[in-house]
């Protein structure tokens, strides 16, 4: 117990700043490097090291394995979805510029709904395996 | 200045591949797999591929690394010695290298600006990406919507991988081992 307490401490430093950064990732992405991929991934990664320094369950606490496991198709069914909203809209199937009067606000809107699906399937198919590995081995 | 930093990564590169092939600890090999990824993803930054770098430290230096070890935990982690001969891979692999190589004999040098990838699509979407979709990062703007199908597709594979892995590891312990009991 005493001789992880640096790392236990420095862990719960960390892990704000992790999300945040994903998050800044996620939503600055329009504008400088990133996306939902790495947001996605950078968030799971935020659960596995809670997970490494203070146990499986902790992170169950925070990211319970279902509601992990409904991410995935949840994210695919968000990207699929905005395309369906086109073809409804009588456009393309992810023509995004039916989304608002201004064809490019359109794209901007649409943009955000497909990074958003991609960032909850990747932050969830990285958690969940990483939760199917831990479990397996116990 | 770049060519410096380049040659020194690219040589790093090589030591790191050749540590990789000579080490039998197969922990060894999933942290000198990750440096690999970290200098790759610096490789990247030199090129000025952003994005690219971000996923390369995230996925290939962080998450695969996670989950690799993962894995060793529940496999043995030296690497068995081969008892039949190299011969017949080391064909294969340097043919296939030298196919490589070949194919990479016909492409336009590296860094030319008007190599015909550049002329295609790729002026429209650089110099009309703001005012078609107030996107001024043309990398996301490219990946989620001028070709958007390529990441819907992407996002698929991750699903259905991740579905498959799932399934791999937690169906067989359902059907055969009760828990607690040893492989």
């Amino acid at each position: 117990m005493s001789l992880d307490l640096i790392l236990r401490v420095g862990t719960k430093l960390i892990l704000p700043f992790v999300l945040l950064f994903a998050l800044y990732v996620q939503f600055h992405g329009d504008f400088g490097p990133g996306g939902g991929f790495q947001a996605g991934v950078i968030t799971a990664g935020m659960v596995i090291l809670l997970a490494i320094t203070f146990g499986l369950e902790a992170a169950q606490r925070i990211a319970p394995q279902s509601l992990v496991e409904r991410m995935i198709p949840l994210g695919v069914l968000i990207y699929a979805g905005t395309g369906v909203a086109g073809l409804v809209m009588g456009k393309n199937y992810l023509d995004y510029s039916v989304f608002s009067h201004d064809p490019a606000h359109g794209h901007e809107l649409g943009i955000f709904m497909v990074e958003a699906g991609v960032l909850i399937t990747v932050a969830g198919t990285m958690t969940a395996l990483f939760y199917a590995f831990v479990e397996r081995g116990r | 200045m770049i060519s410096l930093i380049n040659t020194v990564l690219l040589t790093l590169l090589a030591v790191v591949t050749v540590a990789i092939v000579r080490q039998r600890s197969l922990f060894g090999v999933v942290i000198l797999a990750s440096i690999y990824s970290f200098l790759m993803a610096s490789v990247l930054i030199v090129l000025d591929a952003v994005d690219v770098a971000m996923t390369e430290a995230s996925v290939g230096a962080g998450v695969s690394t996670v989950i690799l070890l993962a894995t060793l935990h529940l496999i043995k982690t030296t690497e068995m010695r081969s008892v039949r001969p190299h011969l017949l891979p080391l064909f294969v692999v340097l043919g296939t290298g030298a196919v490589l190589v070949w194919g990479t004999l016909v492409l336009p040098s590296f860094g030319t600006a008007d190599a015909i990838i550049h002329k295609h699509v790729a002026p429209r979407y650089l110099s009309d990406t703001i005012k078609e979709t107030n996107v001024p990062n043309a990398v996301t703007s490219v990946l989620a919507d001028y070709r958007g199908y390529d990441t819907l597709g992407e996002t698929t594979v991750i699903f259905t991988a991740g579905i498959g892995v799932m399934l791999l590891l937690r169906g067989a312990r359902r059907r055969g081992r009760p828990d607690g009991a040893e492989s």
